[in-house]
C-alpha cells in the first residue's frame, strides 16, 4: 500500500566513540486511511445525485364563460390533440366531422408519433399564411422578425384524458417547445371526444 | 550445474499517485454533493427540455404521487422561520389547535400530506420519522379542498414577496390528480406554474435545437 519511505540515510561511518543513534523508521502503514479514503468515495458516489431537477413553466389561461372573452381559434390552423391510456394519442385537425373520418391516432414515438404530425400540421400552416394586420403587431413583438408571423394561426388544442399519466401531459407540452409551437392550450374532454375514444378503444 | 540466480524484484509498488487522485475524486463528490431534502414518498419526474433552475427558497410545492395523494411543502432555505409563520397563520385561520413545540416541528417537517384533522397528530410525531407515517394525502375536489386553504394562507404569509408555484408528479399519475391540483391553484388566482422535470436534450434535428444552437453562437 501507500506509504512514505525515507530514502537510505547512509553515509555515517561508524567510528569508535560515535554513538549510534537508533534509527527509527518513517515508514508510515497508510492502508487504513486509504480504505477510509474509498469508503467515502463510494459513499458520495451513491448519494450524489447528478442531474439537478429542472423547472418547465406552465401557463394556464383564466376560466371564463364569457364568449367575447374567449380566444378564437382559426379553423384551418387548429389541431386538438387528446391523450388516452397507454400512451395512446389520438388527433383531429380543424373542427372534429361528424363521421369522424379525421379522427386519427398515433403515439409518442420520436420519429413517427406526435411530433411528426405537428411537424407537418406547422408546415402547412405557414405555406396557408396570408398576411394580415395582426401581423405588424407579431413582428414588433419579435424584433421585427418577418417570419415570426407566419404561423400565427396555429393552435394547438391538448386534451389530456382521464386514464392519461401525468408523463404523458407533461411530454405533450414538451412537445410544443420541441416543436417551436406558440400557441397551445389545455382543456377537457368534450363528450363527443370521450365516446370516440372508447368506442376506437373497444369498451 | 550452475544455477540461473533471478535478481528478486521488490513487489512495492509506488501508490502514492494513485491516493491522490482518489482523494481528489472524494474531495470532488463531497463538494458537488448536494443531499436531495428528505420526501414522504418517492417520486419519478417526467422528463423535459426545458433548462430552467429549481429554485429552493420562496416557493410553494405541491406534490402527488402515482396514487393521486397530495402533499404540500412551503420551500425556504433561506430562512427556516418562514415556515414557521405559515404554520402560525395557518393554526390562527383553521383553527388547528397545534402547540409551540408542534409548529416548531413543522419548520424541519418535509412535505405535509394530511388533513387539516390529522396534522396535529402528525406534528406530535418528530420531524425525521415522519417518512415512516402513513399520510393519506391533503384531501381535494374539483373546487381545490384543503389544499386551496394551504395555499391561501401561505401566499398571505408570505405577503407580497415573488413565489413561485412549484408542481411535482410522478410520472404514473393520472391526468385528473393533476388538474384538480391545477384547480386548487387556480381558485386562488394563480395561474403561472412550473413542473418539477428532470432534465433531456433537445432532440436533435429539432427546432428548439436549431434555436438553442443558434442563440448559443449569437451569444458569443
Amino acid at each position: 500500500m501507500a506509504s512514505i519511505e525515507e530514502g537510505g540515510g547512509g553515509g555515517h561511518k561508524k567510528g569508535p566513540g560515535v554513538k549510534k543513534a537508533k534509527k527509527l523508521s518513517t515508514h508510515l502503514d497508510m492502508t487504513p486511511m486509504v480504505d477510509l479514503g474509498f469508503l467515502l468515495i463510494t459513499f458520495f458516489i451513491f448519494t450524489t445525485t447528478m442531474s439537478s431537477p429542472t423547472t418547465m413553466e406552465l401557463y394556464m389561461p383564466k376560466d371564463t364563460d364569457k364568449d367575447d372573452e374567449q380566444n378564437k381559434a382559426k379553423e384551418s390552423g387548429a389541431l386538438t390533440v387528446m391523450l388516452s391510456k397507454n400512451n395512446q394519442i389520438y388527433y383531429y385537425e380543424g373542427q372534429l366531422k361528424e363521421d369522424a373520418s379525421n379522427f386519427l391516432s398515433t403515439n409518442f414515438n420520436p420519429a413517427t408519433g406526435i411530433r411528426k404530425v405537428l411537424i407537418d400540421k406547422k408546415k402547412s400552416v405557414i405555406e396557408a399564411h396570408q398576411h394580415d394586420a395582426g401581423c405588424e403587431k407579431i413582428w414588433a413583438k419579435n424584433n421585427g422578425d418577418k417570419k415570426s408571423c407566419l404561423d400565427k394561426d396555429l393552435v394547438v388544442v391538448i386534451k389530456p384524458g382521464e386514464l392519461a399519466t401525468y408523463k404523458n401531459t407533461v411530454d405533450i407540452l414538451d412537445e410544443m417547445t420541441i416543436t417551436n409551437i406558440k400557441r397551445y392550450a389545455m382543456v377537457d374532454l368534450f363528450e363527443a371526444e370521450k365516446t370516440l375514444i372508447d368506442k376506437t378503444e373497444g369498451n | 550445474m550452475p544455477s540461473v540466480k533471478i535478481p528478486k524484484k521488490s513487489t512495492f509498488v509506488d501508490m502514492t499517485p494513485f491516493v491522490d487522485v482518489a482523494f481528489l475524486i472524494l474531495t470532488f463528490f463531497i463538494m458537488a454533493t448536494k443531499f436531495k431534502p428528505e420526501e414522504p414518498v418517492e417520486i419519478v419526474t417526467p422528463n423535459s427540455v426545458s433548462t430552467k433552475e429549481l429554485p429552493d427558497s420562496d416557493a410553494l410545492q405541491v406534490t402527488f404521487d402515482s396514487t393521486g395523494r397530495v402533499f404540500f411543502s412551503v420551500l425556504s432555505e433561506k430562512d427556516p422561520n418562514v415556515k414557521y409563520n405559515v404554520i402560525k397563520h395557518m393554526n390562527e385561520t383553521r383553527n388547528l389547535g397545534l402547540t409551540e413545540a408542534e409548529m416548531q416541528n413543522f419548520k424541519r417537517a418535509p412535505a405535509i400530506g394530511v388533513p387539516f384533522s390529522g396534522l396535529k397528530s402528525l406534528l406530535a410525531v418528530p420531524a425525521e420519522e415522519h417518512k415512516n407515517y402513513k399520510q393519506p394525502g391533503i384531501p381535494l375536489d374539483t373546487l381545490g379542498g384543503e389544499l386551496f386553504f394551504w395555499i391561501r394562507d401561505a401566499v398571505g404569509t408570505f405577503s407580497g414577496k415573488q413565489l413561485k408555484y412549484l408542481i411535482k408528479g410522478d410520472n404514473e399519475a393520472k391526468y385528473p390528480a393533476f388538474k384538480q391540483v391545477l384547480n386548487a391553484f387556480k381558485k386562488n388566482e394563480i395561474f403561472k406554474f412550473q413542473m418539477i422535470t428532470a432534465l433531456e436534450d433537445a432532440p436533435p434535428g429539432s427546432e428548439l435545437e436549431i434555436i438553442r444552437k443558434r442563440e448559443k453562437s449569437g451569444g458569443h
